[in-house]
């Protein structure tokens, strides 16, 4: 429960001094994702602690540091929580690193992102400089965007020490309903239940089998399991079936081959690939497992509108993200240096460019 | 790049005038007038020249052009902005992009709609209506403003603890670079690979580039909504029943609180039935299924009675929610009736501090003799007091900035910023050194050159520069004005009536 962001900065300025890069760690659950790190470790992880809680506020400040169970654990003492619900990966994920790979649960495409739950970062830079931006309001517009500037950015832009987010109610019911249909169908399907004014917060087809979550008040979750039949879950099953799909513990996720994370055009088809994924995001994630060409990959990444990233397995010295155009690379590149400008942090995380 | 002989004015028009039609090339004052200013009229500048070009190849030429010559470049939707973010550079073109005001296209399918950046924010939901669909975010001028600008300024509204901001709620921008170059952030799904510049650009007042286009998600119609409204007879009550809704598990649609000048101001207005007595009203909308709307309501109205309200009230009907969100929805014109000009402040404070900045900013009235009346988004913490004056009277005007002045100061001491939803434009960006320290103002400049190296996209606003920081800081209030006509030359105090 420390504060050792005095630390951290110090060690920030003897890698710039000694011109040495950096590899952030926090509780290296993640380490799997990226381009392979490279340079002297950075521990984190000691640099935790719920720094503010405000229940009614709906505001929560912690450091980077802090494990996500910890601050689960206390939300729910207040009948709370992460609404963006984001993997804990047996406990070790921390939340800066969460905020860092951007990771968010099944509710993210009707209760948001971590990235869009982010109120403010305190970040200390490669000059050293801890900086403060945004804040522990739901409403703030002054300056550029730096707190959700790092959501993704893998640590190359400075070393996140403290977080601000927004947290919302638990709803007070959610039951789980089942259909067994095609990939295709399914796809249709969660469209067209995402279009009714209903409490949905999940929807997510597996192996021939489409699992809808709705949440919200009792009165209102009862009278759209009414209405829209399907199979129900008992309590047990639902709850583990989310859990699991929100982990990433489910047997699909158990596997040595490259797992691929397409982010898309929720009506899109993928023909080639859509009856062996695991479709989330009421179809606006898609995973898909195989040794594929990235190249190929991207061209129906981009036909579904959108991008795939090779999430984990594959090659991880090659380029894992969607190819950025030359463009965005230029100005990406020069973000970077305006934070950091002798590319100390997690160099080649993201991109080999970056 | 940039070279160093500037062309004139005419210069200027006949190279625009080759590829956009002459008459949508504006340079005689007369035409140029109506662009002097936004919806902040205190501030003015006229322009060098207005261009309203009609494709995005013409956009691209114009900042290709500007580009060249290093002629700064101000963005323009619809001019409703309340920071003077839109206001004109003396030496400058204004990009109007008042002509694209297409709805490309509404996938029902998706529920997104894919939109020019001058359409108005309404004919989004208007467009959508018929697939019972509506696009979330709605400020107080969605009338008139443009999506455009509210991805410039991350615009807000009455929904925003529920239904989020303007970058919850946008997927995709096209954007020219400062040097007319076309990219697109973020895609069709919900997240994208590296740095997040999707975010960077909401809210980055159209100082790192020119959006041509805007992909928006889409939310289905609630099957229901209404409203209660509850008189308090002090503010700390009102302040501690909104916590109460909050702890219960409720996040209200809107959560809206005014206080007794607002009260006053927009019964007479609008005739909504407001409890003129009350120190403080509430207005709590719950919105989703009937079910649910049923459940909450009855919550609602209980929270209210235990929390010591005098009166509580419900609406009944579509008309009776409408008439009683009448008066919240015009209490700026109506405080505007009881005064000969308001100015409209910003900041959004921790819920919990509300009865001490009211108290704080009672004081401060009483010590600048100035009346303010307060309207609040109560569920965010996003506080707009209405500072009345009278234009007419000698330095007044003066006198209504410096206290507008210290109650965003107030706002920061409290943990809380400096503009919520109007964003920093010019007036607010004296205050930008309250919230932010120099290192971190030479950060956004450093962001700021990544896109846009010379500096020509709206110069002078949103963030200052450091020297003109280590000027505001070392400049007394007294001087302030002074100072701010370094800004703007040739400032012109107008009738200061904003409007939001």
């Amino acid at each position: 429960m420390a504060d050792l962001s005095a630390d951290i900065q110090q060690q920030v300025l003897a890698a710039r001094d000694a011109k040495q890069t950096l590899n952030i760690i926090g509780g290296g659950s993640k380490s799997f994702m990226g381009r392979e790190a490279v340079g002297d470790r950075l521990d984190v992880s000691g640099h935790r602690g719920i720094v503010n809680y405000q229940p009614v506020e709906l505001v929560l400040t912690a450091r980077a540091g802090t494990p996500l169970t910890e601050i689960e654990a206390a939300l729910a003492e207040n009948n709370q929580m992460l609404a963006f619900e984001p993997p804990r990966f047996s406990g070790e994920a921390t939340l800066g690193g969460t905020l860092a790979c951007n990771q968010s649960g099944p509710g993210r495409p009707w209760t948001g992102s971590v990235r869009d739950h982010v109120l403010g970062v305190r970040l200390i830079n490669g000059l050293g400089e801890h900086l403060k931006f945004g804040g522990q309001v739901m409403k703030n517009v002054a300056g550029y965007d730096v707190s959700r500037l790092q959501a993704g950015a893998m640590g190359s832009l400075g070393v996140i020490t403290e977080i601000s987010l927004k947290v919302l109610p638990k709803p007070a019911a959610s039951r789980t309903l089942a259909w067994d249909m095609g990939a295709q169908e399914a796809i249709t399907f969660m469209n067209q239940l995402a279009s009714r004014p209903k409490p949905l917060s999940a929807a997510c087809w597996l192996q021939g089998r489409l699992y809808v979550r709705l949440s919200g008040a009792l009165s209102a979750v009862e009278a759209t399991l009414k209405e829209w039949k399907g199979t129900e879950l008992t309590q047990d099953q639902a709850n583990q079936f989310w859990q699991q799909l929100g982990q990433q513990e489910l047997p699909f996720f158990d596997t040595d081959l490259p797992l691929w994370r397409f982010s898309i055009n929720s009506a899109a088809s993928i023909p080639a690939l859509d009856e062996y994924s695991l479709i989330d995001w009421g179809g606006a994630q898609r995973w898909f497992r195989g040794e594929q060409d990235k190249l190929h990959m991207e061209s129906l990444a981009a036909a579904a509108g959108g991008q795939v990233s090779l999430y984990s397995g594959g090659d991880r010295r090659s380029e894992v993200m969607h190819t950025t155009p030359a463009v965005l690379q230029a100005i990406q590149k020069r973000i970077k240096t305006s934070f950091d400008p002798d590319g100390i942090f997690n160099p080649g995380r993201l991109y080999h460019w970056m | 790049m940039s070279t160093t002989s500037k062309p004139s004015q005419d210069e200027l028009c006949q190279l625009f005038r080759g590829f956009i039609a002459a008459q949508n090339v504006i340079s005689d004052a007369e035409t140029l007038k109506p662009y002097e200013c936004d919806g902040l009229s205190m501030y003015c500048e006229m322009p060098l020249i207005v261009v309203l070009p009609e494709t995005v190849a013409q956009v691209q030429e114009v900042l290709r052009i500007c580009h060249r010559y290093a002629v700064p470049v101000v963005a323009r939707g619809a001019g409703t902005g309340l920071c003077a973010g839109a206001m004109p550079n003396a030496e400058g073109v204004v990009l109007s992009l008042a002509k694209f005001k297409n709805v490309i296209e509404i996938n029902p399918q998706t529920r997104t709609a894919r939109l020019q950046p001058g359409v108005r924010n309404l004919a989004i939901s208007e467009a959508a209506a018929e697939y019972g669909l509506y696009y979330g975010p709605d400020p107080s001028s969605q009338i008139a403003c443009t999506i455009g600008g509210n991805v410039a300024e991350n615009s807000g509204g009455v929904h925003c603890l529920k239904y989020g901001l303007t970058v919850h709620n946008v997927l995709s921008v096209e954007m020219l670079t400062v040097e007319g170059e076309k990219v697109t952030l973020g895609s069709e799904g919900l997240d994208s690979c590296g740095l997040d510049l999707l975010a960077l650009i909401n809210g980055s007042e159209g100082l790192l580039g020119v959006i041509t286009e805007i992909q928006v998600k889409l939310l289905p119609i609630p099957e229901k909504a209404r409203v209660v409204m509850a008189g308090f007879d002090n503010v700390q009550q009102a302040g501690d029943s909104v916590g109460g809704i909050i702890a219960s598990g409720i996040i209200p649609a809107g959560l809206e609180m005014m206080d007794s000048y607002a009260i006053s101001a927009a019964e007479d207005f609008a005739k909504a039935g407001y409890p003129k007595e009350a120190k403080a009203l509430l207005l709590c909308e719950v919105d989703g299924t009937a079910e649910e709307v049923q459940e909450h309501i009855e919550q609602v109205e209980k929270l209210f009675h235990s929390f010591g309200a005098t009166s509580v009230r419900t609406s009944q009907t579509e008309a009776e929610r409408a008439l009683l969100w009448k008066g919240r929805k015009s209490a700026f014109p109506a405080v505007g009736r009881i005064s000969p000009d308001y100015y409209c402040m910003d900041g959004t404070i921790p819920r919990g501090q509300l009865a001490h900045v009211l108290t704080e900013m009672q004081r401060l009235s009483e010590h600048y003799q100035l009346r303010v009346a307060n309207v609040f988004h109560a569920g965010d913490g996003n506080l707009h007091p209405l500072i009345l004056f009278d234009a007419n009277i000698p330095g007044e005007f003066a006198k209504t900035e410096e206290f507008g002045g210290k109650i965003l100061e107030l706002c920061v001491a409290v943990g809380g910023c400096i503009t919520g939803e109007h964003g920093v434009g010019i007036e607010k960006i004296r205050q930008m050194s309250v919230q932010f320290t120099e290192l971190e103002l030479l950060q956004f400049n450093a962001i700021k050159d990544a896109f846009d190296p010379v500096g020509t996209l709206n110069p002078g606003k949103g963030v200052p520069t450091l020297r003109r920081c280590q000027e505001y800081r070392s400049i007394e209030p007294k001087n302030k004005d002074m100072e701010n006509s370094n800004n703007t030359n040739s400032n012109k105090h107008k009738e200061g009536v904003a409007h939001g």
